[in-house]
């Protein structure tokens, strides 16, 4: 009985070096394979760890980095915020004071961030989320800020890109989060109408409010590894049927193999992908004499004459995987 | 605990017994009884005016969800003078979540498409508790694209617990079915009102609520998580859904003040189910004289004032710095 109990009081447990957070700074644990992993190393690696390809999570400045040109992107409508138009308190906090917290601790304005930019020197117009400022989650300002991204993808006729990370629409504001996803999925088609492409990137998660409109409604939709995607929480579908969901349930690859995502792209070929997709979706004379002679990569889809009035391509087909796709670039590389 | 009534309705439900056994006793006794009767009526309807003036949200919400409440099949056949069902998604099934065909409504031809519940429980397993799969929404969006090929006005009724959450839904794309019926819906060149008549739970109901004109019914609700489940992610309690239905402002007035919906079509007193067919005959005058509105504007600037609605839709700040 006495070694279930402390026999004095008191006693404070010192904590030792190796059981704090281990390697502050150095090293990272791999929650894929468990193996503790070098950071430098997994920051050249995009995140992606080295051993097992489990893609750790990032945050938006970090998805601009992979997915832009370097020093190309431009924020835009930053001045976009959340009120509280509901004035809504939950158990805890309001929302307006939770808010503010989530602000400062994440220092970012909102759950997604928009802006302007170049992938293999083509113009694009971007949307990231970051799931860390309230999961990613969609309310006004974040439907505000995709619809002005697209308006404005629509008025440059740039190709619009969203990587989503969201856990859906935001409960504070109520029913002004559910019509978000009326008004996102309303920009999207115009920019369908006028033939602009619309490049949809799921990350993890992406589910409900997010996933229910922009996010499907991808010219293209393309998944990391294993995320999230689906339209209900599992635990909301298992109380529901009340039995234990399949395997791999709601993972991409789940989610590819039902027909809705066209491609896996994990991270490391999330760029190349992307270029080949602008080369298909928008390689019309006019884009070609806007590209900057310095890519990297000679365009792929050069040689095939793309026409603007196709715009829904049978993607699986066109891509092929990641691995032909890298394959197919370096056969047109320099010989 | 099988009955027709709520909680809140117990003092109304309990005079019209009485009212009622008056009667009986009034018939086969022949006793004039016409004074104590008509005393008591006004009572009731004091009381119902009392009761039902003063409803709480969580109230509201129960009503919106009341078992009684006419359905949408009950508001076709008040309405429409003809209706010819049309099934299937034309790529897996027909979900009987949704029903919807050619309606004659007032001599006018429409496409009439709702969620539709169920009364009892072979109903219900039937009709899935009106919770859609996304061959539901893929046979809506059908018929309404039928309707905007042939020029036929579109008529949705809203009356949903929400899109199903399901293992098989999930498989068939229940986020695509929703996401591409927001999408289109847009771009439908013909007028689309859309009445929420009970639930309009989350974006099982929006994909079908994307119209020129949003009308709610007073005692309708329409929000973006059941009370029941954003209790349960923000206070931890399923139990404190009173507390969340307060907070979601789901109820016609808070929409309507929010400028989320076009308009608030007001109830027989004591709520829709207490007068199905008085409901009815309200409901028939306001889609006539929306539907009359919207055919008298171009379908250009039709199409342009939806979206503009659409976009306008939100409450932000816009800081110049």
């Amino acid at each position: 009985m006495s070694w279930l109990h402390r026999a004095k009081k008191g006693v404070r447990i010192q904590r030792t070096a190796e059981k704090k957070e281990l390697p502050e700074g150095m090293w990272t644990k791999c929650p894929g394979c468990s193996d503790i992993v070098y950071r430098v190393e997994l920051d050249k690696n995009l995140w992606v760890c080295t051993r097992c390809s489990y893609h750790f999570p990032l945050n938006a400045h970090q998805y601009v980095d992979v997915l832009t040109d370097a020093g190309t992107f431009e924020e835009t409508f930053r001045n976009i915020t959340s009120l509280d138009p509901l004035n809504f308190r939950d158990a805890k906090e309001k929302y307006r004071i939770k808010l503010k917290k989530t602000m400062l601790r994440t220092n970012l304005t909102e759950a997604v961030l928009t802006g302007r930019a170049r992938l293999h020197g083509r113009p694009i117009v971007l949307g990231v989320f970051d799931f860390s400022f309230l999961g990613g989650s969609m309310g006004s300002a974040v439907g505000e800020k995709i619809a002005r991204a697209g308006l404005d993808a629509l008025e440059r006729h740039s190709p619009l890109i969203v990587l989503s990370r969201s856990g859906g629409a935001r409960m504070h504001e109520s029913v002004l989060s559910l019509m978000q996803m009326a008004k996102t999925s309303a920009v999207l088609a115009k920019l369908h109408e006028a033939r602009v492409p619309f490049i949809s990137v799921m990350s993890n998660p992406t589910t409900g409010g997010v996933s229910a409109s922009f996010a499907s409604l991808g010219d293209v939709n393309l998944a990391e590894p294993h995320a999230q995607i689906g339209f209900a929480g599992p635990r909301v579908i298992r109380e529901t049927i009340n039995q234990e969901l399949p395997p791999g349930f709601q993972t991409a690859e789940f989610v590819q193999e039902c027909g809705f995502v066209d491609l896996i792209v994990s991270r490391g070929e999330m760029r190349s992908v992307l270029h080949r997709l602008l080369c298909f979706l928008c390689g019309s004379e006019q884009e070609e004499k806007m590209l900057k002679p310095e890519v990297e990569e000679p365009p792929v889809a050069e040689e095939a004459p793309t026409r603007e009035a196709d715009p829904t391509p049978s993607p699986p087909d066109v891509l092929g995987t990641p691995d032909e796709t890298t394959r197919e670039i370096g056969l047109h590389g320099p010989a | 605990m099988n009955r027709d009534w709520l909680e809140f309705e117990r003092p109304i439900v309990e005079l019209e017994t009485k009212i009622g056994e008056l009667r009986d006793l009034a018939g086969t006794k022949g006793m004039d009884m016409t004074r104590e009767i008509e005393s008591l009526e006004r009572q009731a309807e004091k009381l119902r005016g009392d009761i039902y003036s003063k409803l709480t949200p969580w109230q509201r919400v129960q009503l919106a969800r009341h078992p009684r409440r006419p359905y949408t099949l009950d508001y076709i056949e008040a309405l429409c003078e003809e209706f010819t069902e049309l099934h299937g998604d034309r790529l897996f099934g027909d979900d009987r979540a949704i029903v919807g065909g050619m309606g004659l409504l007032a001599g006018r031809q429409v496409m009439v498409i709702g969620h539709q519940k169920g009364r009892n429980t072979k109903e219900n397993l039937l009709r899935n508790f009106g919770m859609p799969h996304p061959e539901g929404y893929r046979k809506a969006l059908r018929l309404m694209q039928l309707a905007g090929k042939f020029g036929r006005p579109i008529i949705t009724f809203i009356d949903t617990p929400g899109a199903y959450p399901g293992v098989d839904a999930e498989k068939r794309g229940q986020s695509e079915a929703i996401a591409r019926n927001l999408r289109e819906m847009v771009r439908i060149a013909v007028p689309i009102v859309v009445v929420v008549i009970g639930e309009g739970g989350s974006g099982g109901a929006l994909a079908l609520a994307v119209g020129d004109r949003v009308l709610m019914l007073e005692n309708s609700i329409y929000s973006v998580i059941s009370p029941e489940g954003c209790a349960a992610i923000l206070w931890g309690d399923r139990a404190e859904a009173p507390r969340a239905a307060e907070a979601l402002k789901l109820t016609a007035t808070d929409l309507d003040e929010l400028q989320l919906i076009d308009r608030v079509i007001q109830e027989p007193n004591g709520g829709a189910h207490r007068d199905p067919l008085a409901m009815a005959d309200v409901l028939r005058d306001v889609l006539g004289a929306e539907l009359e509105s919207l055919e008298r504007t171009p379908i250009d600037e039709l199409l342009e004032n939806r979206f503009q609605k659409y976009l306008h839709m939100g409450v932000f700040a816009d800081a110049e710095t």
